[in-house]
């Protein structure tokens, strides 16, 4: 059920519907077989991945938290006859019983979702290092079936588990409360990846009909099919023609499809998660923001803290911070401070840290090398930037002049192109990311800014003339919301003002949008993840 | 009190805002197929139709009949009182259907169906679905209709709200968009499509080997079901094959529909045996190279086709004043429309 079709629309308007009509108590159960059935039309199987996960992290979790219990409560009733050393003792052998729980746990979760998503490029691995000795028998790739937002729940999953093990948050006993924590159907198919902390009370508890939180969610749903049937869909076939003919489509082109695709996958990405954060705050249930106006962002390093907010503090606080301070860490950092100096030494358990985020993060985003490599780029172009920042403030502290608002729109426009060069990875296989970087210095195709060739890319006129409208208005929109919320704004207007904002946007997505046939309507990118 | 007072008129005003604009945009973006593709409105005429009550004649198929038959014809020489229920493409389901939907309106003498569209077991494109059933009138029989002829990009929603379908259209919108706003003007001869063109035909493609000649489950299913509610109203059923050049009509095809007509004691007729007797020129009469016939040919088929009807029993209905008045400027219509395009 994509979320642009109209079964989807009708399926999220029945249950908004009935949700507000049934007893308040059977709100959050309304919620749970909503979201199975949802689930259900992405594929009766994928139905089995996700109740094994949810299954094995309840189970798991909660002996967890039994241990905890029974730890405190042992040290409580022998706390006259222990002695330090022996409570720590004894405290380190429970840890380890819940460590062990914890790898069981990761297992069953990133076991699932190695096995669906990594199976095949382990595979094209071996091939390639079988061929590579001269062996001519390959192993054959196998035929699996990639369950739709499960590197999102997984990573839900694992980040409650995480939690209860970390005693920030208390294991869930209710199977079914937990099951929809999990499986919640707007957040399912391309996040945010939410923390049990943050969901849990506003999933669970009952919620009365408010006009104001119902139009206000409804608004953002609105704005969200703007982004996607407006916007992002009407530059798909684009990016599509570009970025498959490498050999016709260089240079120039490979430029205009990177800004043509950073304003796509913005469209596309904030557009979902806009669509998902509206349908459950029309519900009265609160969801993290997963951006920030990540196109002002000054620097890479900015940009990634504004930029899919909920993935990037999962991978900080639940791989970063763990491998900052777990033991080898601790041994490598002594390690290279007493072999390269202080200066270097402490520096690099730090990079060692973020490498390993950054593939992992890579990894996430797509079983292939050039997702790695798209990966490890942002980590070095970070890197460097860290690296250089003394030198900038030095810059700044001899000219303090270069900090104005001009400065600021090449500091962001700077990001926003360094982001659209590391997409090539994203856009590309690794062969062809290089040579179409490279034909950008070689190609020399200026002609076709004013050649007409632009316009035999699928965009007519009126398509881009919609394009260029569509991102000044997201922009606008964007730069509005630094002080506040643009539906705040509209609200304090006149009744007849905010309906013709209001319908005139429904107008220009009914009419303007790219969707129906003749069109080639596109699960979000995001996706695919 | 006041207060809900105003809430009810803003909603009321709201809603009726809502409503009037989308049903103006909506009939503004649908195609009015009036200048381009006027085959998208030869469904929708037949409800327009003064006197379809005494239709004794009815044919149902796709372009093979728009185009080839000339109801002007039959009418001038023979006194039938036809019309053709046809459509591009139109498959044999939708034949079906559209011949159910006719007959909530008229039991005519004779149905005459095309056999061209046996060959088709699954919809081809959405064109064409849209062309055969958009000027449908909403009841059981149109939504059954799209159900069986959807493709798979195809929503039933998009046909009952069909601005879903046409949204895209204003970048498309002409001055005939708003001149044909409230009304359509006719532009077929009781669904006969003219064509004065001449184009002889060149190089007319010879049939290629196929797999399978076998007409498929589906087609001889609703071959059945025309055949059964033929029976079940007391018309008779005429299959006809149009002597249209190609798509190449092979053997087996022709086998496989005498081998039905002869099981079902129906009337068979394929045209393309007897060009000569008709009278059929190629060269002149065809506006596309022998794929569909022009108004020449289609009147001399007429009158071959129209003698055999008259003989089979086919009432002549020109005693008829009210018929007599109807034809006299259908006529004189089909006439100026004939000069206009030779001209």
């Amino acid at each position: 059920m994509l979320f642009t079709s109209y079964s989807f629309i009708g399926f999220v308007a029945a249950v908004l519907l009935l949700y507000y009509l049934i007893p308040k108590k059977f709100q959050w159960p309304l919620l749970l077989i909503a979201s199975y059935i949802f689930y259900f039309f992405s594929g009766p199987e994928n139905l089995i991945f996700i109740l094994i996960t949810t299954a094995a992290t309840y189970l798991i979790a909660i002996q967890i938290e039994k241990n905890i219990l029974r730890q405190k409560d042992y040290i409580k009733e022998h706390k006259a006859e222990f002695t330090r050393e022996e409570k720590k003792k004894y405290k380190e052998s429970q840890k380890k019983i819940r460590v062990r729980w914890v790898l069981l746990s990761l297992a069953v979760d990133l076991g699932i979702l190695a096995v669906c998503k990594y199976t095949n490029f382990f595979i094209s691995n071996v091939n390639g290092v079988i061929s590579a000795v001269g062996h001519g028998k390959q192993l054959a790739l196998v035929d699996l079936v990639l369950p739709m937002g499960i590197s999102f729940y997984t990573f839900q999953s694992v980040g409650y588990l995480i939690d209860v093990y970390r005693e920030t948050v208390p294991a869930e006993k209710n199977f079914f409360r937990f099951a929809l924590f999990v499986s919640f159907f707007p957040q399912l198919v391309q996040g945010p990846i939410s923390r049990y902390s943050d969901l849990s009370q506003s999933l669970y508890e009952e919620h009365y009909y408010n006009a104001k939180t119902v139009s206000y969610g409804l608004e953002r749903v609105l704005w969200g099919f703007f982004k996607k049937l407006v916007i992002a869909d009407r530059l798909l076939p684009a990016v599509k023609l570009i970025i498959n003919d490498l050999g016709t489509y260089d240079g120039v082109y490979v430029l205009f499809a990177i800004a043509l695709y950073a304003v796509q996958l913005y469209a596309d990405f904030t557009g979902g998660i806009d669509i998902t954060i509206g349908i459950a705050e029309a519900m009265g249930i609160g969801l993290k923001e997963n951006f920030d106006r990540p196109y002002f962002s000054k620097s890479l390093k900015e940009y990634w803290r504004r930029w899919h907010i909920t993935m990037g503090t999962w991978f900080r606080d639940y791989i970063f911070y763990p491998l900052s301070i777990c033991q080898w860490m601790q041994k490598f950092s002594r390690f290279s401070r007493s072999h390269f100096g202080n200066a270097i030494g402490k520096r690099l358990p730090v990079y060692l840290s973020s490498f390993i985020v950054w593939f992992a993060t890579g990894f996430w985003h797509g079983a292939s090398w050039n997702f790695i490599l798209w990966g490890l780029f942002n980590w070095a172009v970070l890197m460097v930037s860290e690296e250089l920042e003394p030198l900038y403030d030095r810059f700044h502290k001899h000219f303090p002049g270069y900090k104005g608002n001009l400065v600021k729109a090449f500091q962001s426009f700077r990001t926003v192109f360094i982001v659209g060069l590391l997409h090539l990875f994203d856009l590309y296989t690794v062969q062809e990311a290089f040579k179409a970087f490279g034909s950008l210095f070689t190609a020399g195709n200026f002609h076709i800014l004013w050649d007409g060739s632009l316009m035999s890319l699928g965009l007519s006129a009126a398509d881009y003339g919609i394009v260029i409208l569509g991102a000044a208005l997201m922009f606008t929109v964007s730069f509005l919301q630094r002080t506040e919320k643009v539906r705040d704004r509209i609200s304090r207007l006149s009744y007849p003002k905010r309906f013709i904002i209001w319908y005139g946007l429904f107008l220009i997505v009914l009419l303007m949008g790219a969707y129906g046939v003749g069109y080639d309507s596109s699960q979000f990118i995001y996706n695919r993840f | 009190m006041k207060k809900n007072k105003k809430r009810g008129l803003r909603i009321f005003v709201s809603a009726l805002i809502i409503i009037l604009s989308l049903l103006f945009l909506q009939r503004l973006l649908t195609p009015k197929y009036v200048d381009d593709v006027v085959e998208g409105a030869f469904i929708k005429e037949f409800y327009n139709e003064e006197h379809k009550e005494d239709l004794n004649l009815i044919f149902i198929g796709d372009c093979e009949v728009y185009s080839n038959f000339s109801p002007v014809t039959l009418w001038q020489e023979y006194g039938i009182n036809s019309y053709i229920r046809g459509s591009a493409d139109q498959y044999v389901w939708q034949s079906y259907y559209i011949l159910e939907d006719t007959l909530k309106y008229v039991k005519p003498e004779a149905v005459v169906f095309n056999v061209l569209s046996l060959r088709n077991e699954e919809p081809k494109r959405e064109a064409y679905n849209r062309m055969s059933l958009e000027g449908l009138k909403w009841s059981g029989t149109k939504i059954n209709a799209i159900r069986d002829s959807m493709t798979e990009d195809e929503n039933f929603l998009d046909y009952v709200f069909p601005i879903l379908r046409y949204h895209s259209r204003w970048s498309d919108i002409k001055s005939t968009d708003f001149e044909f706003f409230f009304h359509s003007k006719p532009v077929s001869y009781n669904g006969f499509y003219m064509k004065t063109d001449v184009r002889p035909p060149q190089d007319v493609p010879e049939g290629q080997p196929l797999n399978n000649y076998n007409f498929g489950e589906r087609a001889w299913h609703y071959l059945d079901k025309i055949r059964t509610l033929c029976e079940d109203n007391g018309i008779e059923l005429i299959l006809i094959k149009a002597p249209s050049l190609y798509p190449y009509w092979y053997d087996e095809y022709e086998e496989q529909v005498e081998n039905y007509a002869n099981e079902h004691e129906l009337m068979y007729i394929n045209f393309l045996e007897h060009k000569d007797e008709i009278g059929l020129d190629y060269d002149t009469d065809t506006f596309d190279g022998g794929l569909h016939l022009n108004v020449y040919g289609a009147e001399k088929l007429s009158r071959w086709f129209g003698n055999i009807l008259s003989e089979e029993g086919l009432s002549d209905l020109r005693d008829r004043e009210n018929l007599q008045r109807m034809w006299d400027e259908k006529i004189s219509r089909y006439e100026a429309e004939k000069a206009e395009q030779s001209d």
